[in-house]
């Protein structure tokens, strides 16, 4: 499947507040990459008028203030940007390492996992934490980062059955995505495990832990590791 | 100081001002007073700033203690509120005194109600805002729904020299068939004989209908032939109407953060106030408009709310 940026982005009206820019009509890395220099050139600018914005997989959707722009003159703004943008300094993405207590009462679908791919517990978690995952947006939950690249031996259905509780920082499979529930919540993944590190802390001074674009990688910790950093400093 | 000792919270208030802004893109959803009209106006009513924190009751008010002096201003739907089973005036301010019984009952017209206080409800800062996020535990009064025994702080404020009362003319009569004006898209393209179906139609709001979104009954739109019925997930903006699978369509609010179904027109921001007074039962259509309309809505909206606040601190 050959996937490509469109050469024009395509902008689509959102009511009286609101201008989506769709700069491709796919989940891929390439089309994201475009979504995070935009909107780091976006943030550079601050352009009048402009609430806030947001990156999604494949597009920016833009909030602005009635009366103070409008959506024919942010298209002018956004083109004009594109054409910049190579005179634009967009830094490379950060790399945030996820500790990870694969198993145990941390991950009680760990083993069905295995055992639905014919895996043992140590390949699940060795096929879990070897890729890089592009965190490619972040919604449906405060701090929750939607991620690519799961590797396709360990795309597992969700529960039959949702559970009420999940707790924060639990790690899970749905499909093809992996993902880290970033507050109590109720949930249908396969959990796997899960991280002593909060996602998101509103009393933290930085709120979130990640931000889309970023590249997530998760770490192999135990039990002890696990409570040593979720009693200590690690949030 | 101390300003409310909540007897009977209602079945839904919490904590709002004019919304958190700036966290979208962090899965922070915009939360916020849901008619901002009713909202704003409460607050001129007591002399607060227009942005300040108010409590939003859903359907029936709470019942509450007075602590401190202090004047208080009930807007939005139509309903009975009492100081010691003594009948008072919504859109009007009137003064309480500690020890006094504020009562605010069940709703005649509209949905939700607005109480301002003199000083604004005093609760945390989180992230730019004391609106309550229900759904992420917080802002509001502990990140949740009032219940029964919570006191509620207030902050510094003068009190009125003289009662203010809206003019008649500006109160909002909130009838129960509703009409929403609505700008086609973000993914109008993804209807054809659905989006004149959807203009034309009328709908019922159903009894799923809160902050996140109001589903709401009537006929099915269907989309354009082979066009997935899904999109890649996407936040979304208060007012844009999704249509799932089902073809029920559902206007989300300001509670809402990602969907992946494609929008077939969003509600115009000056309307989501209407949608905000709408209750189960009640019926709604939809008015296409194009973005030029939307604009002039909305500056008539300031433009009123500017005569509003005039009026009132002239008086």
């Amino acid at each position: 499947m050959s996937v490509t940026i469109q050469e024009k982005p395509v902008f689509r009206i959102a009511g009286d507040r609101g201008l989506l820019v769709e700069y491709g009509d796919d989940i891929d890395p390439e089309i994201n990459r475009k979504v995070r220099s935009m909107a780091i050139a976006m943030a550079q600018e601050s352009l009048t008028g402009v609430v806030e914005f947001v990156p999604t997989y494949r597009s920016i959707i833009i909030i602005y203030e009635p009366g103070t722009t409008n959506p024919s003159r942010l298209k002018d703004n956004l083109l004009s940007l594109e054409e910049r943008l190579s005179e634009i300094e967009i830094p490379p993405p950060e790399t945030v390492k996820i500790p990870v207590c694969y198993g145990t009462e941390f991950g009680p679908d760990i083993e069905f996992v295995a055992e639905e791919h014919g895996l043992t517990l140590e390949d699940v978690i060795r096929i879990h934490s070897e890729p890089s995952y592009l965190v490619y947006m972040i919604g449906f939950t405060p701090g929750y980062p939607f991620l690519g690249g799961l590797a396709e031996e360990l795309h597992t259905p969700r529960l039959k059955t949702p559970r009420i509780h999940v707790p924060a920082g639990s790690v899970g499979i749905a499909n093809a995505q992996t993902g880290i529930y970033s507050i109590d919540s109720p949930g249908g993944w396969q959990l796997i495990g899960r991280t002593p590190i909060k996602l998101f802390d509103p009393q933290r001074a930085e709120p979130f832990l990640l931000k889309a674009g970023d590249i997530l990688r998760f770490g192999p910790i135990s039990v002890d590791e696990y409570n040593c950093l979720a009693e200590g400093g690690a949030n | 100081m101390d300003m409310f000792n909540v007897l009977t919270p209602g079945p839904y208030t919490t904590v709002q001002d004019k919304g958190r802004y700036g966290y979208q893109q962090f899965g922070v959803p915009p939360t916020g007073a849901l008619d901002q009209f009713a909202y704003r106006v409460a607050n001129m009513l007591v002399g607060n700033p227009e942005d300040a924190a108010v409590l939003e009751a859903t359907i029936m008010g709470p019942r509450m203690e007075v602590m401190a002096e202090s004047d208080i201003a009930v807007t939005g739907a139509e309903t009975v509120i009492s100081v010691n089973s003594q009948p008072m005036e919504c859109w009007t301010s009137f003064r309480v005194k500690p020890g006094d019984v504020l009562s605010i009952g069940q709703v005649k017209r509209g949905c939700r109600i607005y109480v301002a206080v003199t000083g604004a409800i005093d609760v945390p800062l989180v992230m730019g805002s004391r609106s309550c996020y229900v759904g992420a535990k917080i802002g509001g009064y502990e990140g949740r729904i009032l219940a029964k025994g919570d006191v509620l702080k207030r902050g510094e404020g003068g009190l009125l020299g003289v009662p203010r009362q809206v003019p008649k003319e500006f109160i909002p009569d909130y009838p129960s068939e509703i009409l929403l004006r609505a700008v086609p898209g973000p993914q109008e393209d993804f209807f054809d004989r659905g989006l004149v179906r959807f203009f034309e139609s009328e709908f019922t709001v159903s009894s799923n209908a809160n902050r996140m979104g109001y589903r709401l009954d009537g006929p099915t739109i269907t989309h354009r032939e082979g066009v997935g019925k899904s999109i890649i997930s996407e936040p979304s903006l208060p007012g844009g109407v999704q249509i799932p699978p089902d073809g029920q369509a559902i206007i989300l609010l300001v509670e809402q953060t990602v969907g992946g179904y494609a929008k077939i027109a969003t509600v115009i921001s000056t309307d989501i106030s209407r949608v905000a007074e709408a209750k189960p039962g009640d019926r709604i259509r939809f008015e296409k408009v194009d973005l030029e309309t939307a604009h002039a809505a909305f500056y008539r909206q300031e433009e009123r709310l500017q005569q509003i606040k005039a009026r009132l601190s002239g008086g």
